[in-house]
Order: C-alpha cells, then structure tokens, then sequence
C-alpha cells in the first residue's frame, strides 16, 4: 500500500477507464475521490455501482458532469439525470438485480468465471444468456465482473492499510476492494496498525494499492 | 380508514414471532407500524442491516446509518450489519421469512410484475427480483384497483418479476391466495362484499363457500 493525495490518485486514471466505486444511494462512497473525478474531469468513464444516488451526491455527481458513458447498475429510478443521459442514449446502461450484480462482482474478486443464480429465471433478465439445470432447477449463468479500478470507502484504515467499515456505509466496498486490478480507499479515519483488531479487519492490508491521505 | 392503512394492517397480522422480514418501499413499509409489541420480529434492509429500528429523533441520525433509499433509520438492540454479497445470500438463499413488495399486477396463477413499465418507468429492478426468488414467503401489499382499473389481472402484460409466485396478495378489498396455482378470495376488507370484489376483480377468481371478513 502506498499513500498518495487524492489528486495523485485519480491522475492514474485514464478517461474512458472502467470504475467500481462503493456506495448504495451515496452512502459509503468515496465522495472526494468522486470529486476530483469531476474536477479532473474524466471522460467516457465504464462504471460500475450499486445505483444512480442522487444528483449532487456520491456517483450522482458523474452524471451531473456527464463523465458516465456505460453503466452497469441495479437501480437508477431516484436520479432523474442518470435516467435522461439513458434515454438520450448518452449511457448505455445494463440494469442487473441486486443480488446478481454482487455475486458477478464478488465472482470476479475470487477467480470464478461467473455464478449459477435462479434470480431472473423466465423474466427479461434471461434473454440472451444461458440457463443451466441442477438437480432439475433451472439457473442462469451470470459471469464474473471486474474493473480497472476499485475507488473504496471505509470507516477505518491502519497505516498498514487494514480496512473497518461502519453499520450500512460497508454494503459493496468490501466486495469491490476484491475485484479490481488497482483499489484505491479514502478512510474517515487513518489510525495506527493494532487499532483495527485481526478479527475486526474486514478488508486486509494486501488488498489495498493506494490509501488517501487525510486532512 | 385510510385504505394503505387497511392493507398494513392486515398484512401485519402474517408476521410470525421471529420471523425474518424485509420490507420494500411504499405501503410495505408501513407494516412496521402496526406489528404488536410482544412481537419479536427482524426487519432487514437490504443494503446491510437487520434489526432496523424507527426513523431517529431530530439530530440523532448519522450518515452511515441508512434504510435502502438512503433515508436515515436507526438500529435496535441486537441489530447487526454486513455486506451486500451476505444481504442478498440471506435473501437468495431462503433466510428471509417473509418479504413484502408493492405490485402493478399480479395475475391469476400469482405470477407478479412490480418493477417495470416499458418505455414509461425504467427504474431499475434493485433487490425485487433477488426477493421474489428467494424469500420463503412473498406477499404482495397494493391496491386493488389504480385508475379504475384491475391490478389483478387474467395475465400480466407488463414484465415479470419473477417466475415463482408470489404467497399472498392483501389489497384495500380482499386478500387473495393460490392454493393449488389459482387464485382463491381468502377474505374481504371491512364493509366490502365478494360481488364488489369480484367487479373490480379482472382474473378469474375461485369463490369458497364462505368468504370471511378481514380482521384488523
């Protein structure tokens, strides 16, 4: 792990890059990261994320600056921006259920190709893809979803860069900070190696290449 | 009474001590209300919590402590939260007793459509299809009719949700169950009777001998 300023960090993204970043309705997600996105305006980005959030927050704010050119998403219905740029054909949005869209990312992280999940089954999420029986039940093949890179948000990081999350701020980071080629956290608060309890490490030190420094 | 009120009120009554719930948005989350005190039920968000408490008092809300449409909530003694990867295999993986969806239609055979209207409403599915699949019980909390029109429907026009049936159907009229794959009136809402359920009621629908009113 390596700490570098935020503007550091995202000059090592290239436009039209594909992202992860945490959040569920901008809660959790790495919102100075997401600013120095927009203040170094980042093109054509591919991202990845739980939801649209809302204009002026979390993600929302790459729609307001129309930096999104592809999303893959489970919900974008509460940004009104995001839906427009959809309609407009300016994004080209995948629309995926939540518990699949986890599963393709948490596939990704742990060297599995995809996974067999019997949401979507005979519904519109099955068209084009393959459905596989198990004992008789019917599954559809999700694969595997990556990114260039994971941009992460956690309660806590040690120097180390050992991660905790706080009560619904962990919802996708944890999976995310698996499944990137570059993963790079802004914490709310850095503090010294043993602070974070081994058993309370949620995301290890390895996981992580580039910490924001605070403050 | 205020027909959403009728529908939370009845819904209610299906929550078993213990039981595992999740809520969706709209009249479902109103079912919290109403649930008696001696009741020990789990209420799950889906975005990374179970033991979801009330909406806290003004200026006890934190940022990181949330329901699934980004609203403050607050936590109960006991609560417990978690990743998305483990909210939805609690979900998928039949942990979840019952959950409750609002609906646009549900058709005679409880096939349920709730999450698109093509070319209209694009929302996105969120959690509803995980829900539907994977819940033990799937109960649907809307109303019965919107616009005069029937949203208990012979088919379903819009896309499904889901290719498992929904349980239970509880509107502002009726409640309506699928013994065997049809769809039967269990029971009618206060001061409605079955003649007026069943014309505003586009499926067809298996009529029992005696039809007893709703209690709540």
């Amino acid at each position: 792990m390596k700490a570098v300023s935020v503007e550091e960090a995202v000059a090592m993204i290239p436009a039209g890059a594909s992202i992860m970043v945490g959040g569920f309705m901008g809660v959790g997600t790495p919102e100075r990261l997401v600013d120095e996105v927009v203040r170094q305006q980042k093109t054509g980005l591919s991202l990845i994320c739980n939801d649209a959030a809302i204009p002026g927050k979390g993600v929302g704010k790459l729609f307001d600056a129309a930096l999104v050119s592809r999303l893959t998403a489970t919900h974008i219905g509460l940004n009104p921006k995001a839906q427009q740029q959809m309609l407009a054909n300016q994004i080209n949005v995948d629309l995926v259920p939540q518990g699949t869209f986890v599963e393709r990312i948490r596939a990704g992280g742990c060297g599995l190709g995809g996974v067999l999940t019997p949401t979507g089954v005979g519904t519109l999420v099955a068209e084009g893809k393959r459905q596989i029986e198990v004992d008789g039940k019917p599954f559809l093949l999700e694969t595997a979803l990556r990114a260039q890179f994971a941009l992460v948000h956690a309660f806590l990081a040690d120097y180390l860069g050992n991660l905790a999350y706080a009560l619904t701020s962990r919802n996708f980071n944890p999976i995310m900070a698996m499944a990137a080629d570059t993963v790079i956290v802004t914490a709310e608060n850095i503090v010294p190696v043993g602070v974070i309890a081994p058993d309370h490490v949620v995301t290890p030190a390895p996981l992580v290449d580039y910490l924001i420094t605070n403050g | 009474m205020d027909p959403q009120i009728i529908i939370a009120r009845r819904v209610a009554k299906e929550l078993k001590n213990g039981n595992l719930v999740n809520l969706g948005i709209g009249i479902p989350t109103l079912v919290a209300n109403y649930v008696p005190s001696d009741l020990k039920v789990f209420f799950q968000s889906e975005n990374g919590l179970i033991g979801t408490g009330p909406i806290p008092e003004q200026g006890m809300a934190h940022p990181t402590l949330t329901d699934a449409g980004g609203r403050p909530i607050s936590a109960l003694p006991g609560a417990s939260t978690f990743d998305s990867a483990m909210s939805f295999g609690l979900i998928r993986g039949g942990h979840v007793d019952i959950t409750v969806l609002g609906g646009l239609q549900v058709d005679a055979h409880g096939l349920l459509a709730n999450w698109m209207i093509p070319g209209k409403m694009v929302p996105g599915m969120g959690g509803a299809m995980d829900l539907v699949t994977g819940a033990k019980r799937v109960i649907v909390a809307m109303q019965h009719a919107a616009k005069g029109k029937s949203k208990i429907v012979a088919k379903c026009t819009l896309p499904l949700t889901s290719a498992r049936p929904v349980n239970l159907v509880v509107t502002d009229m009726a409640v309506i169950g699928f013994p065997d794959g049809k769809a039967t009136l269990l029971e009618t809402a206060p001061g409605i009777s079955v003649g007026e359920v069943m014309a505003v009621t586009e499926a067809e629908l298996d009529v029992p001998d005696t039809v007893p009113e709703m209690r709540i």
